[in-house]
């Protein structure tokens, strides 16, 4: 009998089976940042104990890190304090940080992939439930809370249960105009928000065999967004060309030989996963959330669902959303005005997503009366960006070219929502005050919808503004 | 952590205080904007902020404003489906937790959320749709009881009922034996950490 990707790494990185049945489990590579850090190392400190491998945790500042300027000291003097309290905790145990000086600062899920740390096969935790990002590689990804990161500080390791696998099969081809995040968002549509709790998701199938890494990235980073702690995709050819040549990977033929290796941790063909569900890439449309959870979401060109169409124990949430978001009976989604635009985030804020946000809005100017911001994930996804001169479009278009960081998706930083303000964003969560304001209402969509949004004042069918343009 | 800090988790007694809806999120539970800090000192007044608290501070309908549940002291929160979903801070239970709640039962939890709970030694125990309605029903009605979760028994208690509870055996076997703070644990097989560490990258 084969095993899944899942079993596999989970075997090899097994200490031990616990007397709670659960497994002692070795995390290869910690990601750490300063929102839910700071709390960890005191208990480590309290106790006494040392970081057992700290050459296996790799730190960054993104939650709070301001996007206009990054001088020291930061503005908000508890922004400063907590960049202080990292740096400081980094220092003391020997934990390499990437801080704003260091070039390569950014999101922790946009950092890791793209130095290479991130490799198929491994365990990576983190205090962070997107974590689930790093399974477009084959890893073994998922958040933490901080007691759990002190644990890992402390041993390396956690005592988890080992999740079940679904697989998500998508066949067929995406139309044009539908991007990672209309495929993610409509899984979640369909399957629901907590469908995958207690489940791994095993994404598959022709659609994501032809995503590019950064679009499975955006995948598997929202599987916590459809209760699923983690999700991956089986490393690939595709993979492989990816890891090539960065920073921490292995070169010549230690490369070709981890490449083989990498491989080999696909799932086999004959596994057994506890279950398959399968979609089809023809039904899904541009898609954008309508609600206050990721689930409630619909394609561009439908209106806002009533509550006859849910499941009666979902009417409660239902109506809740519609009386937050301020929907009439028979709204459609498209010519939704719109506030502010948000493009970037762990979910959307990589090269390709900028580049198509950038194929949109140079094709006009941002409507008056929004305000529109362009936020790389990383300092060096912003280099090339600026390389291929998107900053450019983007500021002559109208849009804010920002510094790398969360910025605008939770608003631990001055990028937030006011009143009741509403925003496109290409961000994971549209949970009530999630973007900064208590009564802020949040649209998630695709970067291009986003821009496309941008440019209307309004949410539209960014395949209308496609139209006729070269593939 | 020492040895003598062990502490067993077997049965929690406390006032109920129901927590109705599904999907709660971690958001909603504590905002972002109140996590800025190196510390989870503070929190427990923030729980459920935007829910309990208009712009102005005017208060809010909602159970921890609510005079039958809001007296201080140790209570039970009941809950829904999904409870805790979305970001994996800790500062969600840690700030229910300096509120007052002791454990949770509910339809179910999220993942990440649950397993935070019991490295804090916090039981997050579910019981039937019906159950929970049930349970909730009769707390409306008459608050001024006590709550019990018997994670021995698998029971919960409320007045004159008694209805079976679930917990997963990996999280009751670190409740029951006081192992729910993990690092003493992890660390005992540190040689055979090093033996993986050696071979995985």
């Amino acid at each position: 009998m084969g095993k899944t990707l899942l079993d596999k790494v989970w075997d090899a990185h097994a200490v031990r089976e616990l007397t709670s049945g659960q497994t002692q489990l070795f995390i290869g590579l910690h990601l750490v940042h300063e929102v839910t850090s700071p709390q960890a190392f005191a208990m480590l400190r309290e106790a006494g104990l040392k970081m057992a491998f700290p050459e296996r945790t790799i730190a960054t500042v993104d939650h709070i890190i301001p996007t206009e300027s990054q001088n020291r000291p930061l503005g908000d003097t508890q922004a400063e304090v907590m960049l202080s309290a990292i740096e400081r905790n980094c220092r003391e145990h020997g934990i390499r940080f990437f801080g704003p000086e260091s070039g390569h600062q950014g999101i922790v899920h946009v950092i890791g992939p793209e130095m290479g740390l991130t490799r198929p096969g491994m365990t990576i935790a983190c205090g962070d439930s997107h974590t689930s990002t790093h399974g477009a590689f084959g890893a073994v990804a998922f958040g933490i809370g901080t007691s759990q990161v002190r644990d890992v500080l402390a041993s390396q390791c956690l005592a988890i249960e080992r999740p079940r696998v679904r697989r998500i099969e998508v066949s067929g081809k995406r139309s044009r105009g539908v991007f990672a995040k209309d495929v993610t968002l409509h899984i979640i549509r369909r399957l629901g928000v907590k469908a995958g709790v207690g489940l791994a998701y095993e994404y598959a199938g022709p659609v994501f065999a032809e995503m590019s890494m950064e679009e499975r990235m955006t995948v598997c980073n929202m599987s916590i967004e459809g209760g699923a702690r983690l999700g991956y995709i089986n490393p690939d050819a595709t993979t492989i060309e990816y890891l090539r040549g960065r920073e921490f990977v292995p070169s010549g033929e230690a490369f070709e030989q981890a490449a083989k290796t990498w491989l080999a941790t696909a799932s086999d063909a004959d596994a057994i996963w506890h279950d398959t569900v399968q979609i089809d890439a023809a039904e899904i449309a541009p898609t954008i959330t309508w609600g206050i959870n990721p689930g409630q979401a619909i394609g561009v060109d439908e209106a806002i669902p009533s509550a006859s169409e849910f499941a009666e124990d979902e009417r409660a949430v239902v109506e809740d959303a519609y009386g937050y978001m301020g929907w009439s009976r028979g709204d459609r989604i498209a010519g939704t005005k719109i506030d502010v635009a948000f493009i970037g985030s762990c979910t959307n804020g990589r090269l390709s997503d900028l580049r198509e946000a950038a194929r949109v809005a140079r094709r006009g100017r941002v409507a008056p009366g929004v305000k529109a911001l362009v936020v790389p994930g990383s300092q060096a996804v912003a280099r090339a960006a600026e390389a291929e001169g998107l900053d450019e479009i983007f500021r002559q278009a109208g849009f804010e070219w920002r510094l790398a960081g969360c910025s605008m998706c939770l608003a631990m930083n001055p990028d937030k929502l006011h009143g009741r303000q509403v925003c496109a964003s290409s961000s994971n969560r549209n949970f009530k005050g999630r973007q900064g304001s208590p009564g802020g209402r949040t649209l998630l969509m695709s970067p291009a919808m986003v821009a496309a949004a941008a440019l209307e004042g309004a949410v539209v069918d960014v395949r209308s503004l496609l139209a006729g343009e070269e593939g | 952590m020492s040895t003598e800090s062990l502490i067993r988790v077997e049965r929690i007694v406390g006032r109920p205080i129901p927590l109705p809806g599904n999907d709660i999120d971690t958001d909603r539970i504590i905002p972002a904007r109140f996590m800025t800090a190196i510390t989870f000192d503070g929190l427990g007044e923030l729980s459920f902020r935007d829910a309990r608290f208009d712009a102005e501070g005017g208060e809010l309908a909602h159970p921890m404003n609510d005079p039958r549940y809001r007296a201080k002291g140790r209570r039970v929160a009941i809950v829904n489906k999904n409870f805790g979903c979305g970001s994996s801070r800790e500062h969600a239970p840690q700030a229910l937790h300096r509120w007052g709640i002791h454990a949770l039962i509910g339809e179910s939890f999220a993942d990440i959320f649950f397993g935070n709970c019991v490295a804090m030694g916090i039981p997050c125990v579910t019981a039937t749709t019906a159950d929970i309605a049930r349970l909730m029903q009769l707390v409306e009605q008459d608050p001024a009881h006590d709550l019990t979760i018997d994670l021995l028994a698998r029971t919960a208690s409320y007045l004159d009922q008694t209805l079976p509870i679930a917990l997963s055996d990996g999280a009751a076997h670190q409740l029951l034996t006081g192992t729910w703070d993990a690092t003493r644990l992890l660390l005992e097989a540190m040689p055979k950490i090093r033996e993986v560490a050696a071979r995985v990258t």
